[in-house]
């Protein structure tokens, strides 16, 4: 019973923000005389309400695993990456960059290939910022932000230069993939293969930190750096390390929206993927496991505002205040975690503490 | 550990959320339900007020319901969303109003053969695109060349400015015709044209202005999604401003000359009219100042008498169908000849939509 309760409590901010968040945004309807219950209702149908919409949200969902990853990775060796969105586009762009360089190769090959390429890329643009925390001293959220503007400038530089089809006339592209090059859908589901690669990732990370050497190792350099260094662990080698697999994780998510989405690496990619990851690992307190589920929720904002939009006529613009309330609560409600910290020792401590 | 209890309690909640009957609200069976997707917010004083505008017109017909949605990326959401329109609210017509979600109506459009796909600036290819997806555009550089000879009157320093997202055969189109309509009227004329690299970079846009301004440039216009940046950054600066997309007059009344507006209401009227009558869908529609597909925004106090003598009679030349804007000897402003001399390209002219050069007058080159 004990232990139940200590684990729910860890859970008690993001469920109290998001519910004040809810309280909130309900409020910010009625005060523009929009009915409240009406709007709530409609956001559960359009999310969760039926399987088009549960498919429709897992969709969304499914490329924000990725990189809400290249948030949390880093995050738990202590340092702040916002540059998802660069290495999604390099990522991206590596991956279409193969169907232009070896179009005759067959798909079972060329798609490996596709995702090592949108890996690596991903994973070295992110550990560059990692390399000029440790080597250098920049600070890792200013450097990866601004690396993110020099990747997508990168990024359009070459789409609509030396990597265009000749054929893309108003929207500079790489070349089309090869017929049979592109991903399907998940049996069942009308869900592309990312989500599952997204949550298999998720797992595997959670695994890795949790269980693995290298994992605790890592959370000890984020627990305190200094104090891993005394102990002697390879503490750049973690960091830069970290930073390498949460890029590698956006790379492919670039990978996966150009092979399973737009079947070329063009402008569209860059559509907010990487920032929306940022709120996604801010709201799972960078945990792997949580990720999937907050994905899956900020998925479905996107899903029910759709509907929202067109049921109550609501503009796009109220969806954002509801992810701008969201992640505002969640980070006041961080406050709270001191005093959680605390109950959870009290929970710990033995039920009846021995007697001399 | 704490969040497999915080997974189960939110999965629990979608799971509940999900057994809550979700009828499908299909329209009454002689309503035609019609859908728009803008890629920007639809009061952007541009390219998405332009198509919002034309549906918003739709909106008191009888027999019609309009839903619509702003700010749609070109991702799998518009997928979603246009397949939401269908499934959720029984869309019929979908009007697919940016260029990047052609793609992505393609796709789309063989699972609903009976829902009809307009697509605006896409090329409609027979035998390859599926039959129930079709492609809308104007040919609006015809009052960009319009808008040239407005700025070729208004212009005392003879340098005449534009900012252009990306250079892509479209764009650059706009660009030539404008230096061409201004350099109709001063032969003399220069126009400076800056990429700004993406379709909304406000920020960007407020530099670009700036930067002509202080180049001596005293007459601009753009091709970006929404100039509203440009009209208000212009009129800080008090340099005239020639409209695109919509009419942004009310941002710049003291230094809007005129604009060149697209007219999508003839369109979607025509898409609509077709859809309830059961008429076969028009894969490729497209159409000029003749066709009202585009439109001149109206003249204000600030436009030159001249200009307007100058605009109406050449506007009545275009809707006659007797002036050609592309036509030989053209020369590009690297000094190659790009049309040979008595070669005329036609508005309909296929050739002119991979256009890839600037012409002579025009500052800047095609590599951004």
């Amino acid at each position: 019973m004990r232990a139940v309760l200590r684990a729910a409590l860890g859970g008690l901010p993001t469920l109290l923000a998001v519910l004040s968040a809810l309280a909130m945004f309900s409020a910010f309807l009625e005060l523009h005389g929009v009915p409240a219950t009406e709007a709530l209702q409609l956001m559960v149908k359009g999310a969760f309400g039926s399987a088009f919409a549960f498919a429709n949200t897992l969709q969304r969902a499914a490329p924000l695993m990725l990189t809400a990853l290249c948030v949390v990775l880093p995050a738990r060796a202590g340092l702040i990456i916002i540059g998802g969105e660069g290495a999604l586009a390099l990522g991206g762009l590596a991956a279409g960059s193969i169907a232009m360089a070896a179009p005759s190769l067959s798909p079972t090959i060329a798609l490996p290939l596709m995702a090592l390429a949108g890996a690596l890329t991903g994973g070295m643009w992110i550990a560059a910022s990692g390399a000029l925390r440790q080597w250098r001293g920049v600070n890792e959220t200013i450097g990866s932000l601004l690396l993110s503007y020099v990747a997508i400038a990168l990024f359009n530089h070459l789409v609509e230069g030396a990597l265009r089809d000749p054929a893309s006339l108003n929207k500079p592209s790489t070349p089309p993939l090869p017929a049979g090059w592109m991903i399907g859908t998940l049996p069942g589901l009308d869900t592309h293969w990312g989500f599952a690669v997204g949550a298999l990732f998720c797992i595997a990370a959670w695994v890795f930190m949790r269980w693995s050497v290298p994992g605790f190792a890592l959370n000890v350099v984020g627990g305190n750096a200094q104090a891993a260094r005394l102990v002697g662990l390879p503490v750049n080698a973690l960091i830069v390390g970290a930073c390498f697999a949460g890029g590698a994780a956006a790379g492919l998510a670039g990978m996966f929206e150009v092979a399973a989405v737009q079947g070329s690496a063009n402008a569209s990619l860059l559509s907010g993927y990487g920032t929306a990851g940022i709120l996604v690992a801010f709201a799972a307190r960078q945990n792997p496991l949580a990720v999937i589920v907050c994905a899956i929720l900020v998925g479905g904002i996107g899903a029910s505002g759709s509907l929202l939009q067109r049921r109550l006529d609501l503009p796009d613009a109220a969806t954002l205040v509801l992810q701008g309330l969201i992640f505002a609560n969640l980070l006041a409600w961080e406050a709270f975690n001191g005093r959680i910290g605390r109950w959870q020792l009290q929970l710990s401590a033995p039920a009846e503490p021995a007697r001399v | 550990m704490s969040l497999d209890r915080r997974q189960f309690l939110i999965s629990t909640a979608a799971l509940a959320a999900g057994l809550a009957p979700f009828g499908r609200l299909l329209a009454a069976s002689q309503t035609l339900t019609v859908g728009a997707l803008y890629v920007g917010p639809h009061d952007d004083y541009g390219y998405n007020q332009a198509h919002a505008q034309a549906i918003a017109k739709l909106k008191g017909l009888p027999g019609l319901k309009v839903i619509e949605q702003e700010n749609v990326p070109e991702t799998v959401a518009v997928e979603k969303a246009m397949e939401a329109m269908i499934v959720e609210d029984g869309a019929a017509l979908i009007f697919v109003t940016s260029f990047g979600y052609f793609a992505h109506a393609v796709k789309l459009a063989p699972k609903y053969p009976k829902v009809r796909f307009a697509h605006c600036g896409g090329l409609w290819q027979a035998g390859k695109d599926p039959v129930n997806v079709g492609s809308y555009f104007g040919y609006i550089d015809e009052c960009q060349y319009l808008n040239g000879i407005a700025a070729g009157h208004a212009t005392k320093s003879k340098k005449i400015g534009f900012v252009a997202a990306k250079p892509i055969p479209q764009v650059l189109r706009n660009i030539n015709a404008f230096t061409m309509g201004a350099r109709s009227i001063k032969p003399d004329i220069t126009t400076q044209v800056i990429f700004t690299g993406d379709w909304s970079m406000p920020v960007k846009e407020a530099e670009s202005t700036n930067a002509l301004a202080d180049q001596g440039v005293d007459v601009v216009t753009c091709h970006v999604d929404s100039p509203k940046v440009l009209v208000e950054t212009a009129a800080k600066r008090v340099m005239y401003v020639c409209g695109y997309h919509a009419d942004q007059s009310v941002l710049a009344p003291k230094f809007y000359l005129t604009g060149a507006e697209w007219n999508w209401e003839t369109v979607y009227k025509q898409y609509v009219s077709a859809a309830q009558s059961g008429a076969p869908f028009a894969n490729m529609t497209r159409g000029g100042l003749k066709d009202g597909f585009v439109r001149m925004s109206a003249y204000t106090a600030v436009t030159p008498p001249a200009a307007r003598t100058a605009i109406d009679a050449t506007k009545a030349e275009m809707i006659a169908g007797k002036f050609d804007i592309f036509k030989g000897p053209l020369k590009d402003n690297t000094g190659k000849t790009v049309i040979a001399a008595g070669t005329t390209h036609a508005q309909t002219d296929i050739a002119l939509e991979s256009m890839n050069y600037l012409v002579e007058g025009v500052i800047g080159t095609v590599g951004g």
